[in-house]
């Protein structure tokens, strides 16, 4: 019996492992192309000959992004937009999740439940880019950082963090000391709350690292331009025309734009991949939080 | 998001891309694949799949580091194999979680991935990838239709509310799991 029992356990322990190489040449394998592209010479690139490993290395294409001003704005700008947005978002996630964690506040189940329906049901985009519009915002900075300003989800992770890790009792005792409300919340309440804090900053600047669409809807002043939307004109929008024409000088244009696609990629993609290991366990912590329901 | 989607459009471009290199191999005929208007809901699929493993791996993970080891060990003792020990501790122990993340995600059914199916829209698979969402967008905003466009907009937002309640009460009868 013990024997057939072992036997089934290997079979499926070999099936597992299987499964998990599979799903492991299927992520790391297009990395891997990527980087071995984007160092490769463009000929090879286009005759189809990497495989695995980079031909011809050489370093090309990286030199033709650094002498690429579009891409250094665009990462300019990009910073720029995570950083003043992540703190206008955190100002802003703060000044709305705490009062509604506080228990005596009046009406604050009501706030929360009009708060929640926004995530599920709301007048879409035209609406809202009709409002920005209006504001006077489109084709400025602010575009980038105001309209999303605040995230219902993450309010909703941070209530629950404030319900969760501070105690009533806390309050209480800090008031009959004579302490403020904006002093309890300054003094007490955030660095008691940085774990979560650094949750926010997490999920707000990858979303702003990645945002591309309300850039594309807002801006069309080619200096406020994020790295995305460059990204998104070197790689998507030349793909249509390679299909179109074909002639002398066109070759030199194509080796040169080809491997420049990968490089890019690359470059775009750097920041991120070198801070996630590091940030991982926020990602998760975060997860946590939010599988909290509130 | 745009490099992910780049990322594929280069890999499928018909003269030097991954993709073609590998149909080559097999002997077919290579294409620009996201200009096939028959592929795109495969290719979305896949792509999206390939895209968000890790970060539903991420969440999946968090749940199982949830159940008690001592489950398993009562299980081994009794016999059971690796395979009864996912079926009848790991998956009813994250099955909350699934269903929860079911319900949310049926609640934006008709919203999908707008962001990336705008990214992969080119003239000629339109046919296949015009989804409610971009074509919101390109009424809207590109044509300046608004008032069109916002009807669309905001019976698109009831159905995906409706749905969302409607997973949620099933969710409630099928397995008392549910959002509220």
């Amino acid at each position: 019996m013990a024997a057939i029992k072992l036997n089934q356990d290997t079979i499926f322990t070999v099936l597992i492992y299987i499964f998990l190489s599979l799903l492991v040449i299927a992520i790391v394998y297009p990395l891997i192309y990527v980087v071995s592209a984007s160092f490769s010479d463009p000929l090879a690139l286009l005759n189809g000959e990497i495989w695995f490993l980079p031909i011809r290395p050489n370093l090309k294409a990286y030199k033709n992004v650094m002498e690429n001003e579009q891409i250094w704005r665009g990462y300019k700008n990009t910073i720029l937009y995570t950083v003043v947005g992540t703190a206008i978002n955190l100002v802003l996630s703060i000044m709305v999740a705490y009062p509604l964690s506080r228990k005596d506040l009046k009406g604050a189940n009501l706030v929360m439940i009009i708060i929640v329906i926004t995530m599920f049901f709301r007048g879409g985009i035209v609406p809202l880019y009709l409002v920005v519009r209006r504001l006077g915002l489109t084709n400025t900075f602010w575009a980038m950082v105001i309209p999303t300003g605040v995230t219902t989800y993450n309010v909703i992770i941070m209530r629950t963090f404030f319900r969760a890790t501070i105690p009533d009792e806390l309050k209480d005792s800090a008031f009959i000391d004579g302490c403020s409300n904006i002093a309890f919340l300054l003094r007490i309440v955030l660095p008691l709350s940085g774990s979560i804090l650094a949750v926010m900053v997490l999920f707000y600047s990858v979303f702003h690292w990645n945002d591309f669409f309300n850039a594309l809807i807002y801006l069309s002043d080619r200096k406020l331009f994020p790295l995305q939307l460059i990204l998104r004109e070197i790689l998507l929008q030349s793909n249509v025309e390679d299909m179109v024409g074909e002639d002398a000088g066109y070759l030199e244009h194509l080796l040169r734009s080809e491997a420049l696609k990968y490089t890019v990629i690359i470059f775009a993609s750097l920041p991120m991949l070198i801070l996630y290991p590091f940030l991982q366990r926020f990602f998760v912590k975060g997860v946590m939080i939010g599988a909290i329901k509130g | 998001m745009v490099v992910v989607v780049g990322m594929l459009a280069t890999f499928s471009n018909a003269r030097y891309g991954i993709f073609n290199q590998i149909i080559r191999l097999f002997g077919g005929e290579p294409t620009y694949l996201l200009a096939k208007r028959e592929l795109f809901q495969t290719i979305y699929v896949f792509s999206n799949a390939w895209q968000n493993t890790g970060w539903r791996a991420i969440i999946y993970m968090a749940a199982l580091a949830g159940i008690n080891p001592n489950l398993y060990e009562a299980a081994v003792v009794d016999g059971a194999s690796r395979f009864r020990q996912i079926m009848h501790i790991s998956l009813p122990g994250i099955l909350p979680t699934i269903i929860i993340l079911l319900i949310l995600r049926i609640g934006r059914i008709l919203n999908l991935a707008f962001h990336k199916i705008l990214l992969m829209q080119n003239p000629l698979n339109m046919e296949t990838s015009d989804v409610i969402s971009t074509f919101v967008y390109r009424v809207g905003i590109l044509e300046g239709n608004y008032s069109f466009s916002t009807a669309v907009g905001l019976f698109n937002a009831v159905l995906n509310l409706t749905l969302l309640f409607l997973a949620n009460r099933f969710a409630k009868q099928m397995s008392e799991t549910s959002l509220w």
